[in-house]
């Protein structure tokens, strides 16, 4: 009996310490709620270079940042034309970021729309979760336009040396001046291609590419045209544009048909020789391919934009046995073109194909200054690998271009 | 006067552009007249479709060679024009998107043009093969050096280059094939990409010169 007794208190006390330590823990675990702190100097400054619709922010992280280990996941930029508000909400960036320009647009009717030369008052809300704190309102400050891009300065001297450069060319080439260009097989080809078709009697081909007509490497190939639209009539052969772009189409019709004029056979132009097919990369291919498997062309020509279609219209050509000039700036297309193609225009050499083909001395001095550019290039890279070996860092900055 | 006008937009246009992207309260001219090409391109869809359709409706019509090619492209023509127009099978009705899920449409274009792109493209890989096939014989010493680099950069993009020459100790590890690869794409090829790239750069002003400066009119046609 005692013995139960003794057992019965024994449990009663375990018990009595077991409720105990579970309302201890239960105190222990209750943890005190805080918002995160807030993120530190806020500045805004009106952005450089633009039109003053715009201002640039940037502040310090709050201390509970989640890159830095802490619980706040983005800040929320407010902005106020007071600095009592109402605070409308701008933009939401993420945690770590520290820096973030509020753009705007000119237009008053846009909902976008940013005041020029208007007091804003900004702040941002650290958020981690539902808790949130505010940081100091900062302003006031304004987006005040710019009347030149300072940061393209190095863009204007290049670009003004290079202008100068070649004027002096045509001004020379004017005078009279015999000026030496170096040779592209490409062009000295055209001929001789063209030539070809007139004695097999077979068409040429001649592919603008899938560029838009505001693209400079078909505004190149709409010269070459007029060019080779010109012999063609004169070899009274025939030529085939199959367009990709109907703009395009609507100013090959116009070049081909000029050319004619010129070549005095205004009678053997037929406007159905250029003409549209569709402006789906590959259902262009196909009916591009399908041409040179129908008509045989002796001659094709691919002058313009090129993309992955390149080297099926070009194998394909190669093929039907046809002599195949190409030309074009996407430097990723340029290898298959060289190995599929007789011959190739690299890059810069289908804006020198009309001159070269044209050989006034106007064209030819641009050429000129084209090399001379080149060359000025050339040097500037070998200053800049000398200024890199003694650590002249402020050579490097003479090329800096801003947004 | 038909050369003269085009010759002064394409002058004025060309300036401001230029102008445009120095002065920053200009900058929504280049926008502005980027909008006046996309009116233009509406009009030129119309010319567009009206000269697919008389092209080869006049082949049909004079039973030209092959006129049964320009019979299935009318019928593709004329039977999209027709389903897109009044939104044929459109779930949503004649007030609905166009490209709705389900519309006839985007059926012929889930259906029909994406499979027969998805082919076009595919026949690429057939054409690399023979491509590199012709580039990679070794006819002269610069053929054999793309030959040589092309053989580098295969094998090093597979573990066969790994395996064949992972033993090459760590100091020398620029020998083994994956990195002579990575070499070759990041120093050798990038370097000729970049060079032809500036000469891109400059040839794109030297022809902007000449066709802002009214130089080069052969675009228009006659240079007289």
């Amino acid at each position: 009996m005692r013995m139960k007794l003794f057992l019965f208190v024994l449990l009663a006390l375990f018990m009595t310490a077991v409720v105990v330590a579970q309302e201890d823990t239960e105190i222990d675990s209750v943890v005190t709620v805080s918002p995160p702190a807030p993120v530190a100097n806020l500045v805004g400054v009106d952005t450089p270079n633009d039109n003053g619709h715009s201002i640039s922010l940037s502040w310090e992280l709050s201390p509970d940042d989640a890159t830095l280990g802490g619980t706040v996941t983005k800040y929320v930029i407010m902005r106020s034309e007071s600095a009592d508000g109402p605070f409308i909400v701008r933009d939401t960036v993420a945690a770590g970021m520290t820096k973030k320009a509020d753009n705007g647009v000119k237009e008053i009717e846009a909902e976008d729309y940013f005041a020029r030369n208007t007091d804003f008052y900004y702040k941002l809300v650290a958020l981690a979760g539902d808790l949130k704190s505010e940081s100091e309102v900062f302003g006031p400050v304004r987006g005040v336009g710019q009347w030149f891009n300072t940061g393209k300065w190095s863009v204007v001297a290049a670009v003004g040396l290079f202008t100068l450069v070649t004027l002096f060319f045509i001004r020379r080439a004017k005078s009279g001046a015999k000026l030496y260009i170096r040779p592209l097989a490409g062009i000295d080809a055209v001929d001789e291609a063209i030539g070809r078709a007139t004695e097999m009697g077979k068409p040429i081909l001649y592919v603008l590419g899938l560029g838009t007509a505001s693209d400079i490497a078909t505004i190149a190939s709409f010269t070459i045209l007029s060019r080779v639209a010109k012999k063609v009539a004169e070899y009274q052969t025939s030529i085939l544009v199959p367009c990709y772009d109907p703009i395009v189409m609507t100013i090959a019709q116009e070049t081909v048909k000029t050319s004619y004029y010129d070549a005095g056979r205004p009678d053997a132009y037929n406007e159905d020789d250029v003409f549209f097919v569709t402006n789906q990369q590959f259902a262009y291919v196909g009916a591009v391919n399908g041409l040179m498997i129908r008509e045989k062309p002796a001659t094709n020509f691919y002058l313009g934009k090129f993309y992955a279609e390149s080297l099926i219209m070009a194998e394909t050509g190669s093929a039907s046995g046809a002599i195949q000039i190409a030309g074009t700036d996407e430097v990723t297309q340029i290898p298959f073109f060289v190995v599929a193609c007789d011959y190739t225009l690299i890059g810069e050499e289908l804006y020198a194909a009309s001159a070269y083909l044209g050989r006034e001395p106007v064209l030819l001095g641009t050429l000129k200054g084209q090399d001379y550019g080149k060359a000025m290039v050339i040097a500037s890279i070998l200053i800049g690998i000398g200024a890199a070996l003694v650590g002249w860092t402020g050579y490097v900055d003479l090329f800096y271009v801003g947004p | 006067m038909k050369r003269t006008v085009p010759l002064l937009i394409t002058g004025i246009v060309g300036t401001v552009l230029i102008v445009s992207v120095l002065i920053p309260p200009a900058q929504s001219l280049g926008e502005d007249f980027s909008l006046f090409f996309d009116i233009i391109a509406v009009f030129a869809f119309f010319l567009g479709g009206g000269n697919l359709f008389r092209i080869h409706l006049k082949k049909v019509f004079h039973r030209k060679e092959d006129y049964g090619f320009s019979i299935v492209t009318l019928v593709g023509f004329l039977v999209t024009l027709t389903i897109g127009l009044f939104k044929i099978g459109n779930p949503e009705g004649i007030s609905g998107s166009i490209t709705a899920a389900g519309s006839g449409l985007q059926t012929i274009f889930v259906s029909i043009i994406t499979p027969l792109s998805s082919t076009m493209y595919a026949l690429l890989a057939f054409y690399v093969a023979s491509a590199s096939y012709r580039a990679f014989r070794a006819k002269n010493r610069e053929a054999t050096i793309l030959l040589v680099s092309a053989f580098v950069i295969l094998l090093g993009r597979t573990p066969l280059g790994m395996m064949l020459t992972g033993w090459i100790p760590e100091q020398f590890s620029i020998f083994q094939i994956p990195n002579l690869a990575v070499w070759i794409m990041n120093s050798a090829n990038l370097a000729g990409q970049r060079s032809i790239l500036i000469g891109v750069g400059l040839g794109v002003v030297a022809m902007s010169l000449r066709l802002i400066l009214g130089m080069d009119r052969t675009y228009l046609g006659s240079d007289k």
